[in-house]
């Protein structure tokens, strides 16, 4: 079997002199969708961040692809294919929402564009009438599919996706989450970190469960509802 | 007030609006992306017109002419890039703070690097080649190159704002200015992108200065100046905002001139001169804007948050060996009376190091504790020192008196503007500060019936028993030692809690049923009053006293000896007030170049021992645990 596409092993993570995780190990395969599941405040969305670049961190291995990614800035972690979608949505509310997508925009590591703005509409068709409008007067949901739209024109292999269904309307979620089954259908891993275990459900394969910083459980997706605490 | 006057006036406004709006964009467009305040771009719009002035004196023809001043600016640009990977890259992490005087250590070095390359003389650029001559307008002559910088203003707002709406670089901008983090996450090299506006904003200080050689000499003086001004113009429109920065210098630029205009007006039978407003009036506009519209005209509100990153580790009562430490050093400071038979000097320095530290006590309740940075500490000592000295040769009043006088004045400048500065936060709280030194210093200056305008006072002597120098020294020591003791009761106290809860805190404090703008105010107060002490011990141990001595060059030396000591100990400020008068009475009177030597100190301070004198003793003796 090939190395798996994210590969994190130890990993401890601060925010200023507080540490927040402690000791995570996890993995995706190509192709594979895995949640992040937890209370509040457990670590879910710093394990994205720790990922990413965004919080001080430290680990025994920290991989993409087999990489070593451990030392590398966020902009460079992006740029090897991780897409993220952020907890807030982090919409740049000045830039229209053409803008925000034009600013994403960058071939994949293959050098291929697969997110032809034809293409990104027919996932998301809210947004294609939206085109001229300003990040900061569009709607929760709106600000969700943009945000998730907006990683993908950047052509990841792997996704970051924190609480997508967070303070959105339920029809929303329901849309997000077929646009999500879709992406993964297209071979996109996933790390979703998320409350609503319905979601997960719909999408992962497998389940890990932190705990005030640390894995608490995990295993297959089917089992998850069993731990809940 | 005759109309045509007014017009002559406000084209000549506009055509230093133009001037001052270049380098306020480049400030704005700075603070946006890199949340760095750059106390250095006042340095770089002086660069700007040194090398523009050379240039333009080198270069043959219309073609060398104009071809040297955007050389110039593209100069000041390159250098901007250089100074961003250089120095700011390492102090992007630290607390606001460092970074305001670290950028200001810098504007210290390359002033002397002007010095050193252009010497201490005016240089005086030559006529720009085509707009030498003048326009008639309604009677009036006007200079054909002001009318031409009246409208280079508007030019340049028009192409920065293409700039930002329709080119990739401009929207990134725009994108960074909101959230640089989220930037990164999109794969955008944010390093790269920090150096590029970095240039950018110097570039367009260089620009200011260039465009100005045929209108003013270069001179040394020019970087605090230009540097104040644009301050006022971004804080008046609002941080990051372009447009808000062009309408706030014609603002402050047509204030001016009706000022000019009116000339003398009556007001109640008095005749007041309203030209002398000048140096005030923008001033005026920017405490105005900041209690009306804090953010400023076109700002947005400030994220309150971003404070907790840097919470300081709670303040603990003094031990055994700290007091044992305090009373060695009372004992030590009682017996240097005795060493003036050895050294003649000791006394001397002992009680500039006396005035030095009260100084510093008081700026260090305000910072440290009190969490509010204050660039214009030097309007309270000198209000002190001013009070102190009117009240003993103008009122004749004896020194105790006269002494409490002093404080009482400081306290009720600080009272007065406390009220304004603790509704604000940060870096607009650092700005108002300045903002009123500036004023008070303005109206010492200028008032001379009174205070002897730029004379100052004179003969301002002790009486008996305070005429020898021991006992002006022990008096001294006797104010240092209550101030300290006094700011160690307030620390400890339910006020002092309640103050550094609103510090880290605020919107919880004020939940928890504190009053934090009161307190705050409380404490600016004292803070106020114990500068004004240092500042009447001050005038009687000099004698004479003038605008210098709140001149803004007091109140760095103030943020430098708390910086050197360091901010989160009680202690610091007696270490950094020492270390620091030691080094200015020793190596700095020594050199030409003392600025930058100072600033030279300030890096490195900021650079290698942010926890200042007092955290790099206490990490010696915790043995490294102070780690993580």
């Amino acid at each position: 079997m090939s190395a798996p596409l994210l590969e994190i092993d130890g990993l401890d993570a601060w925010y200023g002199p507080a540490q927040a995780l402690f000791g995570l190990s996890l993995t995706v395969a190509r192709g594979e969708a895995v949640a992040l599941i937890g209370r509040n405040g457990a670590g879910k969305s710093t394990s994205l961040k720790a990922v990413m670049g965004l919080v001080r961190r430290r680990a025994r291995r920290l991989a993409l692809d087999g990489a070593d990614i451990s030392a590398l800035t966020t902009h460079r972690i992006a740029r090897l294919g991780v897409g993220y979608v952020p907890e807030d949505r982090r919409i740049f509310t000045d830039l229209t929402m053409e803008e925000n997508i034009g600013l994403a925009r960058r071939p994949g590591r293959d050098g291929a564009d697969r997110w032809p703005l034809e293409r990104l509409f027919a996932l998301f068709p809210n947004l294609a009438d939206l085109r001229g409008r300003r990040g900061g007067a569009m709607s929760g949901g709106e600000q969700q599919m943009l945000a998730v739209a907006r990683a993908l024109v950047g052509n990841p292999e792997l996704l970051l996706l924190d609480e997508p269904s967070e303070g959105v309307a339920p029809i929303i979620v329901e849309q997000m989450t077929a646009a999500l089954r879709e992406l993964k259908a297209t071979g996109l891993s996933i790390l979703l970190s998320e409350q609503n275990v319905a979601l997960c459900e719909e999408l992962c394969d497998r389940a890990y469960r932190i705990d005030q910083g640390e894995l608490g459980w995990s295993g297959p997706m089917a089992a998850a509802r069993l731990t809940a605490d | 007030m005759a109309l045509d006057a007014l017009a002559f006036q406000m084209i000549n406004g506009l055509a230093s609006a133009s001037g001052l709006f270049f380098v306020a964009a480049g400030l704005s467009i700075i603070f946006g992306v890199t949340r760095i305040v750059n106390m250095a771009h006042g340095a770089f719009y002086m660069l700007g017109l040194y090398l523009a002035v050379t240039l333009a004196d080198r270069l043959p023809g219309p073609l060398g002419y104009w071809g040297g001043l955007l050389l110039a600016a593209l100069a000041v640009g390159l250098l901007g890039a250089a100074v961003e990977v250089l120095l700011l890259r390492r102090i992007y992490h630290v607390p606001e703070l460092y970074q305001l005087v670290a950028t200001f250590a810098l504007a210290l070095i390359l002033n002397d690097a002007a010095l050193w390359l252009w010497g201490p003389e005016d240089l005086l650029g030559p006529r720009a080649p085509g707009l030498k001559g003048s326009v008639e307008l309604i009677g009036r002559r006007l200079p054909e190159y002001d009318v031409f910088l009246a409208f280079a203003g508007p030019a340049v707002l028009l192409a920065l704002h293409l700039l930002m709406k329709r080119t990739r670089f401009g929207r990134t901008v725009r994108a960074a200015t909101q959230d640089r983090e989220m930037v990164a996450a999109l794969g955008i090299n944010e390093a790269l992108l920090f150096t590029a506006v970095f240039a950018l904003g110097a570039f367009l200080a260089g620009l200011g200065g260039a465009l100005q050689t045929a209108r003013e000499p270069a001179n040394l003086n020019l970087d605090l100046a230009v540097l104040g001004d644009a301050f006022v113009v971004v804080v008046i429109g609002g941080m990051g905002s372009i447009p808000g920065a062009y309408l706030a210098a014609v603002l402050v630029a047509l204030v001016k001139a009706l000022c000019i205009a009116l000339g003398t007006v009556e007001i109640a039978g008095l005749a007041f001169n309203m030209s002398k407003l000048t140096l005030v009036a923008e001033f005026l506009v920017m405490a105005l804007v900041l209690v009306l519209r804090p953010q400023g005209l076109f700002g947005r509100p400030q994220a309150a948050a971003a404070r907790a990153a840097a919470s300081e580790a709670p303040l603990r009562p003094m031990g055994g060996t700290g007091r044992a430490l305090a009373l060695a050093a009372l004992a030590v400071a009682l017996a240097v009376p005795a060493l003036a038979t050895v050294w003649a000097y000791a006394p001397v320095l002992a009680l500039d190091m006396l005035i030095a530290v009260t100084f510093a006590a008081s700026l260090h309740l305000l910072m440290g504790p009190g969490g509010m940075a204050s660039f214009g500490h030097a309007a309270y000592f000198g209000l002190g020192a001013y009070g102190t000295a009117l009240a003993a040769t103008g009122l004749g009043l004896p020194t105790l008196p006269a002494f409490a006088v002093g404080i009482l004045a400081a306290g009720a400048g600080a009272l007065l503007f406390g009220w304004f500065c603790v509704r604000l936060e940060g870096v607009y709280l650092a700005m108002l500060t300045l903002a009123f030194a500036q004023i008070v210093w303005s109206v010492v200056f200028q008032w001379e019936e009174v205070t002897g305008g730029s004379n100052g006072l004179i003969g301002i002597w002790p009486d008996w028993p305070f005429d020898s120098r021991a006992g002006l020294y022990l008096a001294a020591l006797a104010v240092t030692v209550a101030g300290l003791y006094l700011i160690r009761r307030l620390i400890f106290a339910p006020f002092g809690h309640a103050l550094r809860a609103g510090r880290d805190a605020r919107m919880r404090a004020e939940a928890s049923g504190i009053d934090v703008a009161r307190i705050r105010w409380l404490a600016f107060t004292a803070s106020g009053m114990l500068a004004g002490a240092a500042g009447g011990l001050y005038a009687f141990a000099k004698g004479s006293i003038s605008p210098e001595t709140l001149a803004v060059g007091r109140s760095i030396d103030a943020l430098v000896m708390v910086l050197l000591g360091g901010l989160a100990s009680p202690a610091g400020p007696v270490l950094g007030a020492g270390a620091f008068t030691l080094l200015q009475d020793t190596v700095m009177r020594e050199t030409d170049y003392w600025r930058a030597l100072l600033g030279a100190l300030i890096l490195a301070l900021v650079l290698l021992f942010p926890g200042g004198i007092a955290g790099g003793l206490s990490r010696l003796f915790a043995g490294g645990r102070a780690d993580g």
